[in-house]
């Protein structure tokens, strides 16, 4: 997506199989790199205004739809793209540190005590 | 290529001083197709329900392959989901399952760091949502039942609910309105009770 990458060149990696269209978008690659990024993780644009004019189209609507702090399925449902191909996208603006993103935060199976109590006072108060 | 202004889609509304060491988590709405899932998760969503789909790659078994690719089928799955923020540092996402209900068992990432889940079953095809209770029962996903009255009847009790799926005396079954803010809100309220009971909290 970005001009300088160049993984760009390379169209098709291992798991791309059959050419699938919404992969066109990311040059038919359908890995992030080592990024993991959950349903619920939250990513965040840096300088949207700057950074949305060194991109392609779907990558600027990300970094403009996730100007504030959001889930990946939130950008997702967002720029109305599947959520592979957005996880993509996004972890080369994070590469390109266009994007910020919660790192080491994987959603915790049994949260504590403290944010269990929480949940269940603000499920009351709703 | 130069993105202008004019690139911009709408946002779906961020919740207001949200940080990015925000704990989210996330707690499914499952069952059988047109049982009333995305029904519930809008019933309390301070969002209306945004649409995501992720595609699913199917590797075929028992093909001599060398390729890898021919094997292959790809399918879509359809999650809509809504968000409930409990604060700015602690949010909640319901992610309910429609579309090709068959497939979403494939998604391991959707049951991967689930806080619990909501089995909506409807009496009148009760085996829907069989296949449900499988799935958390083995990867040991806590998980209530709640049973949808349609036109607020609903001929059964919860213990004949709970004898025809055969699920242990411990998982919580409640009837409910999937329509119902309040029902739905007591529903996650018992299911996060159960979920700290069930991890000893």
């Amino acid at each position: 997506m970005v001009a300088v990458d160049d993984s760009r060149k390379r169209w098709f990696d291992e798991a791309a199989g059959p050419v699938a269209r919404p992969y066109a978008v990311t040059g038919g690659r359908t890995r992030t790199g080592g990024i993991d990024l959950d349903l619920v993780t939250l990513v965040v644009s840096v300088e949207p205004t700057t950074h949305a004019q060194r991109v392609d189209t779907e990558s600027a609507q990300l970094l403009w739809v996730c100007e504030h702090p959001l889930s990946v399925a939130e950008a997702a449902a967002g720029v109305r793209l599947p959520l592979r191909v957005v996880k993509v996208l996004l972890s080369d603006l994070i590469r390109h540190r266009y994007m910020l993103y919660q790192t080491g935060l994987r959603p915790a199976s049994v949260p504590n005590l403290n944010t269990m109590q929480k949940v269940l006072d603000g499920l009351r108060a709703l | 290529m130069v993105s202008a202004r004019s690139d911009r889609r709408t946002p779906p509304p961020a919740p207001s001083g949200l940080s990015l060491d925000a704990t989210t988590l996330k707690i499914l709405v499952s069952g059988g197709f047109g049982v009333g899932k995305t029904t519930m998760v809008g019933s309390v969503s301070e969002i209306v329900p945004l649409r995501t789909e992720e595609t699913i790659t199917e590797a075929s078994v028992g093909v001599d392959d060398l390729t890898g690719i021919e094997g292959k089928t790809t399918t879509t799955v359809a999650l809509d989901f809504g968000r409930i923020t409990i604060d700015a540092s602690l949010i909640l996402y319901l992610f309910g399952t429609p579309g090709q209900d068959r497939f979403w068992f494939m998604w391991d990432e959707l049951a991967s760091g689930a806080l619990g889940a909501v089995v909506l079953a409807d009496t009148r095809r009760l085996q829907s949502c069989f296949a449900a209770v499988d799935f958390f029962e083995r990867r040991g996903i806590p998980f209530v039942i709640g049973v949808n009255c349609f036109d607020g009847t609903q001929p059964y009790t919860a213990d004949e609910v709970r004898a025809a799926l055969d699920v242990p005396p411990h998982v919580p079954i409640q009837l409910c309105d999937a329509r119902e803010r309040d029902s739905t809100k007591r529903l996650l309220i018992n299911l996060v009770q159960h979920v700290m009971t069930q991890s000893g909290l």
